[in-house]
């Protein structure tokens, strides 16, 4: 099903360096993460000017990684949000178990009759007794259609509504923390929230496969053999090329979170969002519409497990969640320091 | 700065106060022509120019609903005008807000933390949230003001668990974070019990000693009377009063009282040596004093043939003035 789109949004700088190849790919990623945060970032210089005329500009910087550090921790120490992160690491472990139940014989030759999924799950499934590395990949896939975007959406919804609905928004504003700088802010918190689940659900897979199954040289979805080695670097980047597609929706996210103060309701639009748009992708008749759709591209990461890895497609995808998170961010921005704080 | 009744009650002069004002170096807080009218077509806050001058401690009154709220948004920069401006210490807002409201302190339509955390984690967090705020001081500086709001052994508590008047109390220890040139509190007794208000109360009071110019909202005349040199009355969206108390006071017009068995004989009188304000009732008329002398009045009285029983002469309480001002009374308005 990883056809190769042409149609998404041409990006500039999604074409350039696209003469990296395999391994490179994962810098891919990477690249992109980073390329996803100047916006936030580059608000954050005015701010910073007017501090700098009394501080240097290292103060400004010191001050920005203090408010991170409190949003970090008020994110990651929130017990809701730990649970959501034992749940997330809870998954790949019972699709280990099931699997390992489901298969105990290790016979590697058996046929794709389970052609249900919607995507290349079935295909990993038949690779996983001949090789644990392959848990990785059924964890995320499985995770990637729903679990993961709740995750998102739950932290992405509530960032900017949830302070709104406890009225510490006010307070924080007047502080002053600075509209654009408590949004960069926000969003960063977001996209290493995001980030974390998604290495959280590759690592505890990779480690039940690794325990559960035997390991090897890996047998990519085009037949080719590689090395362990080049097997762990691809699962490096899918990792981040999901890591990449949940920052882009945490950045919708966040635009929707700036639109109300009840976090329940943005955290329910974005999962109708997210829930809708991989609906919609599977009608035929909005076949046309299908790449411009934000979830279109999550699971073309088996692009990178084939031998030549489908660049094309890694790109575009990349491009996609790239597209959105500038937008979204910059949607999140215009409201977020226009609107009235009535809360 | 001079009392004036803004809505032209009395008073017309004044002119061009409002342009020369907002210049001025000695006031705290200074609005032209605030206005803000909501999305639903409702006009909130209409025309405002307040003038609050460095170390009053000046008192917002007005009725629920008269825009008191609307106007310490704007201020604070949490929600933007329709038009007219704003300074606070002299800084424009809401373009300025991030320059200058590190100077300022702020309680705005109650206290809001995070109720997950402990009262301590709370400051901590609104710490890490000020560009100005040094880290190295920042235990200290949480340490002090929980202190001065007396709340340093509930420190460890999660705010969840915190009593109405401590969470108050909070929210003044967050305005406590820095030093500060102005504290704006937003009706901060609201909801706490007579002990509750007294603490708030004796809290401003030690804020005003330190000359920290503090702007207290409130729809209770009794709750800003013993601690305010300066009022403003909101009715309505408007300001329709602001100035010191004495000139409050002043505006004020005394009245005479006369208890009599013939009322309509006593009235014509009064009326012919040209009092107004005339209030016959059953055994007694009152009219306004102004500039006579109660015993003249006596005398033209009996000279009158009208039987005089007692004489009285009235100032009208704050309360009056502020009922006047405001209307039939208190939380009848919208
Ligand atoms: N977000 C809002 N949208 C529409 N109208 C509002 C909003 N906030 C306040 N108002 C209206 O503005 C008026 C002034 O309200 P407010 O400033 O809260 O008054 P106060 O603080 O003096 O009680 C009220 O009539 C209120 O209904
Ligand atoms: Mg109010």
């Amino acid at each position: 099903m990883s056809k190769t789109e042409t149609g998404m949004t041409a990006d500039p700088g999604a074409t350039g360096p696209g003469a990296s190849t395999g391994p490179g790919a994962a810098t891919g990623p990477g690249a992109a993460t980073a390329a996803t945060d100047p916006p936030p970032n580059q608000e954050i210089s005015p701010d910073g000017g007017d501090a700098g005329i009394d501080g240097q500009a290292p103060a400004s910087v010191r001050a920005y990684g203090r408010l991170l550090g409190s949003e970090l921790r008020l994110v990651f120490g929130r017990r809701r949000n730990q649970l959501l992160l034992l749940v997330v690491a809870l998954f790949p472990l019972l699709i280990g178990i099931a699997l390992k139940i489901a298969a105990p014989s290790g016979a590697a030759g058996g046929g794709n009759g389970n052609a249900n999924g919607p995507n290349n799950g079935s295909a990993f499934f038949n690779q996983l007794a001949g090789n644990g590395v392959f848990l990785t990949f059924i964890a995320l896939t499985m995770l990637l259609i729903l679990v993961l975007p709740v995750v998102v959406s739950v932290v992405s919804g509530d960032s900017v509504a949830g302070e709104a609905g406890h009225g510490t928004l006010r307070y924080l504003l007047t502080v002053p923390a600075g509209r654009t700088r408590l949004l960069s802010v926000k969003y960063l918190a977001i996209v290493a929230f995001a980030t974390t689940a998604v290495f959280i659900v590759a690592i505890v897979a990779l480690l039940a496969g690794v325990v559960m199954f035997p390991v090897g040289p890996v047998t990519l979805l085009s037949g080719t053999t590689v090395s362990l080695a080049d097997g762990l670097l691809r699962v490096l980047g899918v990792t981040l090329y999901i890591a990449v597609a949940m920052a882009a929706v945490g950045a919708i996210g966040l635009a929707i979170s700036t639109l109300t103060e009840h976090a329940i309701g943005a955290i329910a639009a974005l999962m109708i969002l997210v829930v809708g748009s991989e609906v919609a992708d599977d009608v035929p008749q909005f076949a046309a519409a299908g790449p411009y759709l934000p979830t279109h591209w999550w699971p073309m990461f088996d692009s990178l497990l084939r031998s030549p890895v489908d660049t094309t497609t890694l790109w575009h995808g990349l491009a996609s969640f790239v597209v959105y998170a500038v937008l979204f961010c910059l949607l999140a921005w215009a409201r977020f320091t226009t609107a009235d704080v009535t809360s | 700065m001079r009392g004036a009744l803004v809505t032209g009650h009395v008073d017309p002069g004044g002119p061009g106060q409002a342009a020369a004002e907002s210049r001025d170096p000695e006031l705290a807080i200074a609005s032209s022509g605030l206005t803000k009218r909501f999305r639903g077509g409702q006009l909130a806050v209409d025309d405002l120019d307040l003038a609050v001058p460095k170390g009053s401690v000046y008192g917002f009154l007005g009725p629920n609903g008269s825009g008191k709220t609307t106007t310490i948004r704007m201020l604070l920069g949490l929600a933007f005008p329709t038009s007219g401006s704003a300074e606070l210490l002299g800084v424009g807002v809401p373009d300025g807000v991030g320059r200058v409201l590190s100077r300022v302190g702020s309680l705005v339509e109650g206290p809001a933390f995070y109720p997950y955390l402990s009262g301590r984690d709370n400051l901590a967090r609104y710490d890490a949230a000020d560009r100005a705020a040094s880290p190295r001081t920042s235990k200290a500086r949480i340490g002090e003001a929980l202190e001065r709001v007396g709340l340093t052994a509930a420190a460890k508590k999660r705010y969840r668990h915190y009593s109405l008047g401590m969470k108050q109390r909070l929210a003044i220890a967050a305005g406590l974070l820095q030093p500060r040139d102005l504290i704006i509190l937003d009706e901060p007794t609201n909801g706490l019990d007579p002990q509750g208000t007294r603490e708030v109360r004796s809290l401003i009071r030690r804020i005003a000693a330190d000359g920290i110019t503090v702007f207290v909202s409130s729809h209770l005349l009794a709750e800003v009377e013993q601690t305010c040199s300066h009022v403003g009355v909101m009715r309505g969206g408007k300001l329709v009063f602001q100035g010191s108390l004495p000139e409050l006071r002043r505006t004020g017009a005394a009245r005479i009282s006369v208890r009599t068995p013939d009322v309509e004989a006593a009235a014509k009188v009064l009326r012919k040596l040209g009092l107004v304000g005339l209030a016959p009732a059953d055994g007694e008329i009152s009219a306004e004093l102004g500039d006579d002398a109660p015993e003249k009045i006596c005398a033209e009285l009996v000279h009158a043939g009208v039987g005089v029983r007692g004489l009285s002469v009235e100032t009208p309480s704050l309360e009056d003035l502020f009922v006047g001002l405001t209307g039939e009374g208190f939380d009848v308005e919208d």
